[in-house]
C-alpha cells in the first residue's frame, strides 16, 4: 500500500499533452495571431451582426433547451424513484435505450417526423387542427425538440441518483406535522432536490453548448450556432483565426460552468 | 428501505406526465421502422406492400459495406487502445492525493469537457503534423482520445470500490506489485473494465464530429455515411441502418439488464 502505480498514468498524460493538449493551446492561440496579431478576431465576434446573431441564437436554444431538459428529467426521475417495480423499469427503459442510441439516428427520426410531409404535420392536418403543414424543423424549434430528447436523460440519470439518496422521513415528519402534499412537495423535496437539479441544469448546459450534429440537421443551415459556425469557418470560408476565437469564446464558457459545478457539487460526483 | 413506508406526494401525477415523456422518447426511434421496408427509392411510408430492398442494400452496396466495415475496424481498435489507455491512468491516479492530482485528473477529463469542435479543431491540425491524417490508425487514436475519460470514469469507479484488504492479503502473503495486479487487483475490476470497454465501443461506433475532421475519402465510417446522405437527400437505408442499431442498442441492453440480475 502507499506506493501505487503512478509510473502507469505517466505515458498516457505524454501522449495526451503531446498530440492534444499542446496542439489545443495552438489552435487556440491562433485566435490573436491570425490572420494578422491582435485582438481584430474578438472584436468581430462581438460587434460583427452574423456573429452575433450565432452568438445569440446559441445562448437561447441552450437556455430554452436546459430549462426543457431538467424539467423533463426530474419529472421522470420522480416517477421512476415514486413508482412499483414495475413501471420503474418501464421508465428506465424508456430513459436508457434512447440514451444509447446514435445522435444521428435520432436527429433523421426527428427530421422524418417534423418535416413539412412527415408524419407529425399529416396528423395534424388529418384531424383538422391546421390546414397548412406547420413549419417545425429547419427552425430553433426543431432543433430544440431534438436536443432536448436527446439530453433529457442526462438530466433524468443524476436526478435520479440523488433522489434515491434522500430521506423519505423527511416528508412523513413534514406530513404528520400537517404539512398538505403541496407544501410536503414545494417546502421540503423541491428544496432538498435542488443541488440535484442544479448538477443536472451544468451537465445538460456545458452538452448543449457542444452540440453540433443536432442543430445541423434539425436546423438546416437556417439556425446556426457556434459548434457549426466554428466548421464553417474552418471548412468553407478558411478563416482559422476567427474559428479559432470562436471556439475559445466556447470552451471559456464551458469551463465557467463545469467550475460553477466543481464549486458547489463536485465535479466527480456530478459526473459519476 | 425506508422509502416503500412513505408515499410520495402527486405521485400518481408525475407518474402520467412521466408516461407522457417516455412515449417522447421512444416514439422517435419507431418511426424507423415502417419507413425501412418501404417499396421506394424515397422516405415514405410502406402504403403499396413491404420490400427489404434497403436491409439487402445496407449490406451489398459497396458504399455502406464499406462504411460499416471501417466503422467495426476503428471501433474494436479505439475501444481496446481507450480501455488501455484509460485503464493506466485510472490505476496510475489511484489512491494518490496532492496538489498536482486535481489537476492531472482534470487534464485527463479533458477530452469530455472540452467542447467536441474544439477537440476536432486541435486533433485535425496534428494529425496532418503527425502524417496520420485519414488513416485507420489516426482515426482509431482519435477515438481512443474521445472515450479515454468514460473508461478512466469507469475504473477509477471500480478501483475506488475494491476492498483495500484483499491488496493487502496478497501482499502479506508475498505477492509483488505486478502479480497483485495482474492476479488480484484486475480480475477483481473485470466488470468495471468490460464497462468501460462497451463504453468506448459505443462513443468510437457514434462519433462523427471529430471524424469528420481527422478524415477524409481514405476511412469513410458509417456514422460519416449516415451524416453525408442525410445531408443531400434522405436515404430509406438509413432508416434501416437505424432499425438495426435500435434492435442491437435493445440487445445489449436487456443482456446487460438481465446478468445484472
Amino acid at each position: 500500500m502507499g506506493e501505487g502505480y503512478l509510473p502507469f498514468a505517466l505515458p498516457v498524460l505524454a501522449l495526451l499533452i503531446g498530440v492534444y493538449v499542446i496542439p489545443l493551446v495552438a489552435v487556440l492561440a491562433a485566435s490573436v495571431t491570425d490572420p494578422v496579431p491582435g485582438l481584430a478576431n474578438y472584436e468581430r465576434l462581438f460587434t460583427a451582426d452574423g456573429p452575433r446573431r450565432v452568438l445569440s441564437a446559441t445562448f437561447r436554444i441552450c437556455a430554452l433547451t436546459t430549462l426543457l431538459a431538467v424539467l423533463g428529467g426530474y419529472i421522470l426521475a420522480y416517477a421512476v424513484v415514486s413508482a412499483g417495480r414495475r413501471g420503474r423499469m418501464l421508465l428506465l427503459a424508456a430513459i436508457l435505450v434512447p440514451f444509447w442510441v446514435s445522435v444521428l439516428i435520432r436527429a433523421f427520426s426527428w427530421l422524418i417526423l417534423l418535416r413539412d410531409n412527415g408524419l407529425v404535420n399529416d396528423v395534424l392536418i388529418g384531424l383538422g387542427l391546421t390546414e397548412e403543414p406547420l413549419a417545425l424543423v429547419r427552425n430553433e424549434l426543431g432543433v430544440v425538440i431534438g436536443m432536448v430528447h436527446y439530453l433529457i436523460p442526462y438530466a433524468a440519470l443524476p436526478l435520479i441518483a440523488a433522489m434515491q439518496q434522500l430521506d423519505m422521513r423527511v416528508i412523513a415528519a413534514a406530513k404528520s406535522l400537517g404539512a398538505t402534499d403541496r407544501q410536503a412537495f414545494l417546502r421540503v423535496y423541491l428544496p432538498m432536490t435542488m443541488p440535484g437539479v442544479f448538477a443536472a441544469g451544468v451537465i445538460v448546459f456545458v452538452f448543449s453548448l457542444g452540440f453540433f450534429v443536432t442543430p445541423a440537421i434539425l436546423g438546416g443551415g437556417r439556425v446556426m450556432m457556434m459548434s457549426e459556425y466554428v466548421s464553417v469557418n474552418v471548412l468553407q470560408t478558411l478563416r482559422w483565426g476567427f474559428a479559432a476565437a470562436q471556439a475559445t469564446v466556447l470552451l471559456v464558457i464551458t469551463l465557467i460552468a463545469i467550475g460553477a459545478l466543481s464549486r458547489t457539487v463536485g465535479l466527480r460526483k456530478a459526473l459519476g | 428501505m425506508i422509502r416503500d413506508g412513505v408515499r410520495h406526494p402527486f405521485a400518481r401525477l408525475f407518474a402520467v406526465l412521466a408516461a407522457v415523456l417516455a412515449v417522447f422518447l421512444v416514439a422517435p426511434l419507431l418511426i424507423t421502422a415502417p419507413i425501412s421496408v418501404t417499396t421506394t427509392r424515397y422516405i415514405s411510408m410502406p402504403t403499396e406492400g413491404v420490400s427489404a430492398r434497403h436491409y439487402i442494400r445496407i449490406f451489398t452496396d459497396p458504399a455502406w459495406r464499406g462504411a460499416l466495415w471501417d466503422s467495426v475496424r476503428v471501433a474494436l481498435g479505439a475501444s481496446a487502445l481507450a480501455l488501455v489507455l484509460g485503464s493506466a491512468a485510472a490505476l496510475g491516479m489511484w489512491r494518490q492525493a496532492g496538489a498536482l492530482v486535481g489537476a492531472v485528473r482534470a487534464l485527463i477529463l479533458m477530452p469530455l469537457i472540452v467542447p467536441p469542435i474544439v477537440t476536432a479543431l486541435a486533433l485535425s491540425g496534428s494529425w496532418v503534423r503527425l502524417g496520420i491524417f485519414d488513416t485507420t490508425g489516426g482515426v482509431i487514436l482519435a477515438h481512443a482520445i474521445v472515450a479515454l475519460p468514460f473508461v478512466f470514469l469507469t475504473v477509477s469507479a471500480s478501483l475506488d470500490g475494491l476492498d483495500p484488504r484483499i491488496e493487502q492479503a496478497a501482499r502479506s502473503l508475498g505477492a509483488g506489485r505486478f502479480q497483485t495486479l495482474g492476479r488480484v487487483i484486475l480480475p477483481n475490476i473485470l466488470p468495471g473494465l468490460g464497462a468501460g470497454g462497451l463504453f468506448a465501443f459505443v462513443i468510437s461506433w457514434d462519433e462523427v464530429t471529430v471524424t469528420l475532421f481527422v478524415s477524409s475519402r481514405a476511412v469513410f465510417t458509417l456514422p460519416r455515411k449516415i451524416w453525408a446522405d442525410i445531408r443531400d437527400n434522405l436515404d430509406p437505408a438509413v432508416a434501416a441502418v437505424s432499425v438495426v442499431t435500435v434492435l442491437v442498442t435493445v440487445a445489449i441492453c436487456l443482456a446487460v439488464v438481465g446478468r445484472r440480475r
